[in-house]
């Protein structure tokens, strides 16, 4: 089966242990939210699994293959990466700038019908599709990053890498892009997403990686690893869980002080 | 028709219009039935003319296409070929040459001046070695374009007699003056491969519009890219240089003109910027030989002094737009 996996991954970065012997493993169809206080290492973990960094020890298998085997547009085709406050440098208008997520598919000249449809969709997918002409400087913030998740999806990854993708949507876009990250999972790709929001993660995993300085503390569905325990050991807060009326879980969480 | 089609179309219409103009424009017009192989005005459009017209167009796109090419690669509308050194570089090649007065022999500055941008070039690979990384590139580009132009300097200070001085001086400011067919098939198969190389970037420089590591994550090849820019840059720049002398400004406007027409996207500027380039330095070298000045006006000083208030309505519509 193909399966995305790091094997013990070691990574150090500016003489700190930013990875630490992580060992995990990704299925297909299912969402895996990765969480953890700032600095544990989830947005290296996401570039590690990338390409965008080598690891210092450890591999990254890509359907049981070892990374370097692979090519880096192969690795591009098979892994789209959404990066943390991604940059545009040139005002281009939104169609183009999805367009981009075509690249490591498309031949050297012109698109072809696959491209022109896969943009569409990813563009649906986005609900972007009413911006098609608009600069990219004529966006607000929301619509700015759901553009950005557009981009990724145009190159249908089988694996798809978000960093933080709800940081600047208001709630219900934070719930669509949510809903469209089940989607993209429904439609058989696997999706690794970093999360900051617990309850995102209840709402949308099927499985949590919890990180902590760089080392998991504990993998598996979201009930069991986010325990009142865990949340204190991890984030050092207290949480309380609890059920709304209508079945949906919920963490609150606050200082331990208060305790 | 797509909208690039047609710029690109409306400005292979104005370079033909242009070659005419500079076949026609000079000190002496000549008109067009005077285009025969048996009147004696012919062998002016033949020797003089036609190399000159050609070196203009050649010259021109190669410079447009670097600048924009450049400008991709940078993610900087300030960016310039001169700006990584290789122009400098064969500058000072040329000033060598004139320094001991090799001048005279045909063909030995623009050697000379090759030289210099190869040598430059390949500074600029050892310096950025294997990194890829765009920062490098750019620091490493101006430390060599400062050494470069202090040698100059000192060529100029210390030259053996006030005529290499001026003809140092001169050479310096940019010229298409009394070209012959030899500059054409030195320049020629330079510009066409790097031209060529820069062609090949245009998608990749799209996907570094998203910042380098996201390109890298879509597949990008950064040492690659890194390479066919350097490659491309410095054929195109050195290959101007050692039979034009240095031109300015031609790469840092030309790519914001044809920005307008044809949107941001950097691989949709490359070849309007080619042509755009190759229209403006015809356009410009027929105006400098058509004016009525007792020595002609220096392409490269009339480029520079479009330069300025070039940048000067840049920066007002820029503030315009921020207001």
């Amino acid at each position: 089966m193909s399966v995305l996996a790091a094997e013990n991954l070691t990574l150090n970065l500016g003489g700190r242990r930013v990875l630490d012997a992580v060992s995990a493993s990704f299925a297909p169809g299912r969402v895996t939210a990765v969480l953890g206080p700032n600095g544990a290492g989830k947005s290296t973990l996401l570039s590690c699994l990338a390409g965008l960094h080598t690891p210092d020890a450890g591999e990254v298998l890509v359907g049981g293959q070892p990374r370097a085997a692979l090519g880096m547009r192969d690795l591009a085709r098979q892994i789209g990466l959404l990066p943390q406050d991604a940059d545009v440098h040139w005002d281009i208008d939104v169609a183009t700038l999805v367009a981009l997520g075509r690249y490591p598919h498309r031949a050297r000249w012109g698109e072809t019908e696959t491209d022109r449809t896969a943009v569409v969709r990813a563009m649906a997918a986005t609900d972007v599709t009413q911006f098609a002409a608009r600069p990219m400087t004529a966006l607000s913030g929301g619509e700015r990053a759901r553009v950005l998740l557009a981009r990724v999806l145009a190159g249908e990854p089988q694996w798809l890498l978000a960093d933080e993708p709800l940081a600047n949507l208001d709630p219900a876009h934070q719930l669509d892009t949510l809903g469209c990250l089940r989607d993209v999972a429904r439609g058989g790709a696997g999706v690794i997403v970093v999360l900051h929001d617990l309850n995102h993660a209840i709402r949308v995993a099927d499985e949590v990686l919890l990180l902590y300085d760089g080392r998991i503390v504990a993998q598996g569905a979201p009930a069991d690893v986010l325990t009142p325990e865990r949340i204190a050991e991890t984030y050092g807060v207290s949480s309380h869980i609890g059920t709304t009326p209508d079945g949906v879980r919920f963490i609150v969480t606050s200082h331990m002080a208060q305790r | 028709m797509s909208r690039s089609l047609r710029i690109n179309l409306v400005l292979l219409a104005g370079i033909a219009a242009a070659m005419m103009l500079s076949l026609i424009a000079g000190k002496v017009w000549i008109p067009l039935d005077a285009w025969v192989a048996g009147d004696p005005r012919w062998p002016i459009i033949a020797e003089l003319r036609l190399p000159r017209t050609l070196l203009a167009a050649m010259v021109g796109a190669a410079l447009g296409l670097s600048g924009a090419a450049m400008q991709g690669y940078l993610r900087n509308p300030l960016a310039d070929p001169g700006l990584f050194g290789v122009s400098s570089g064969a500058a000072l090649g040329a000033v060598i040459s004139l320094y001991f007065g090799y001048a005279a022999a045909p063909l030995l500055l623009p050697a000379f001046a090759l030289t210099g941008a190869g040598i430059t070039m390949a500074i600029l690979a050892l310096l950025v070695g294997r990194s890829g990384s765009i920062i490098v590139f750019t620091l490493a580009g101006v430390i060599l374009s400062s050494v470069a132009g202090s040698m100059t300097a000192l060529a100029i200070s210390l030259a053996p007699t006030p005529f290499a001085t001026s003809q140092i001086v001169t050479w310096l400011m940019g010229a298409l003056t009394d070209r012959s067919w030899d500059d054409v098939t030195l320049a020629l198969p330079l510009l066409a491969l790097g031209c060529v190389l820069l062609a090949f970037t245009g998608r990749t420089l799209d996907a570094l519009t998203l910042g380098e590591s996201t390109a890298r994550s879509m597949g990008v090849d950064p040492m690659r890219l890194q390479l066919l820019i350097v490659i491309g840059v410095a054929l195109c720049v050195g290959a101007s240089v050692a039979t034009a002398g240095i031109i300015g400004f031609v790469g840092l406007i030309v790519p914001h003109l044809v920005r307008p027409f044809v949107g941001n996207r950097p691989s949709a500027v490359l070849l309007p910027s080619a042509l755009a380039g190759a229209l403006l330095l015809l356009v410009a070298d027929s105006l400098v030989r058509a004016l009525p000045t007792v020595s002609e006006l220096r392409l490269g000083i009339a480029m520079s002094m479009l330069g300025g208030p070039f940048f000067l309505i840049l920066l007002l519509r820029m503030r315009r737009r921020l207001a």
